[in-house]
């Protein structure tokens, strides 16, 4: 019964997948978080101090607090056989270093991915250039994670 | 550069990115972070896993245009450092987030959400070393 319920219905599961996309990058505009300028003002308390974030964070956090709580109760989700959710718990250095690391780039350049993926809408090339840059951080980091998992 | 405080308009963005998180679990089973939506798609497990990360991507860049409809215009986009600084802040993104596995979405956001031990600890560890930087770059080297 949920192999038919998860293989059929494909324009529709790709219609609401596409629509959850919409609605997180509708989100992002309207939220603020697809402007450097905005999300670096929330860190500079000591100069041009913009709270706003801290509104972003509250109202994502508290809605998705609610949703899984709903969500999760379901044997499993919509279209798929089962959630996909990680079970890792531990809290090691790899985790800590790559957190602190993401945080000195975003602090330098003002994009996190979720916010720089939605503004590559607007063909903006600061964006453009961006996204071409994180994507290389990607690479090279998974080749060198690749490379030492082998030695 | 200045920016103007909205509550109410990053409440409810906020609650729409909150609301996105919830409908790709309950759709899909999956966790809405940005990183590992990207990184996935660069690197597919299937085609099935593929489409739905490129339908997430398609929509997500589709965002600002549902502004443009409501507002008449796009959402600004200010960016307030050299294109070096977007670069290598772009590149340093892209190391720290494949190694914490999640950037503010993933971790921030649906982590968080989930009481998940790692995210909390992500989540604070990258609020700490942006605000660090932000201060540095901006009050010490004065860029």
């Amino acid at each position: 019964m949920w192999s038919g319920m998860y293989w059929g219905h494909r324009p529709m599961r790709n219609f609401l997948t596409y629509l959850t996309g919409v609605i997180f990058g509708t989100g992002i505009a309207l939220s603020g978080m697809i402007n450097p300028a905005k999300v670096l003002n929330f860190f500079d308390v000591a100069g041009s101090w913009d709270p706003s974030l801290a509104f972003v964070m509250g109202g994502a956090v508290g809605v998705a607090f609610i949703g899984y709580r709903l969500v999760l109760k379901r044997p499993a989700p919509v279209f798929e056989p089962a959630f996909d959710v990680p079970q890792n718990r531990k809290l090691d250095m790899r985790l800590i270093l790559g957190a602190g690391v993401f945080g000195i780039g975003w602090g330098i350049a003002g994009f996190c991915p979720g916010g720089a993926l939605p503004a590559l809408g607007t063909a903006d090339v600061r964006v453009i250039l961006f996204v071409v840059a994180l994507i290389a951080g990607i690479l090279c980091t998974r080749k060198v994670l690749a490379a030492t998992a082998n030695t | 550069m200045e920016t103007t405080f909205t509550p109410v308009l990053s409440l409810i963005g906020g609650g729409l990115i909150g609301l996105a998180a919830v409908l790709l679990m309950l759709l899909r089973g999956k966790i809405l972070g940005a990183t590992g939506i990207l990184a996935g798609a660069l690197r597919p497990a299937s085609r099935n896993d593929f489409v739905w990360r490129a339908l997430m991507l398609a929509g997500m860049i589709s965002g600002p245009w549902v502004y443009f409809s409501v507002f008449g215009g796009l959402p600004a986009i200010e960016v307030p450092v050299s294109t070096g600084y977007l670069l290598l802040g772009g590149f340093v993104v892209g190391i720290g987030v494949t190694l914490a596995s999640g950037c503010t979405s993933g971790h921030g956001v649906c982590g968080m959400a989930r009481l998940s031990p790692r995210s909390f600890v992500a989540t604070g560890t990258f609020m700490l070393t942006t605000g660090i930087t932000v201060y540095v770059v901006r009050h010490v080297l004065g860029a």
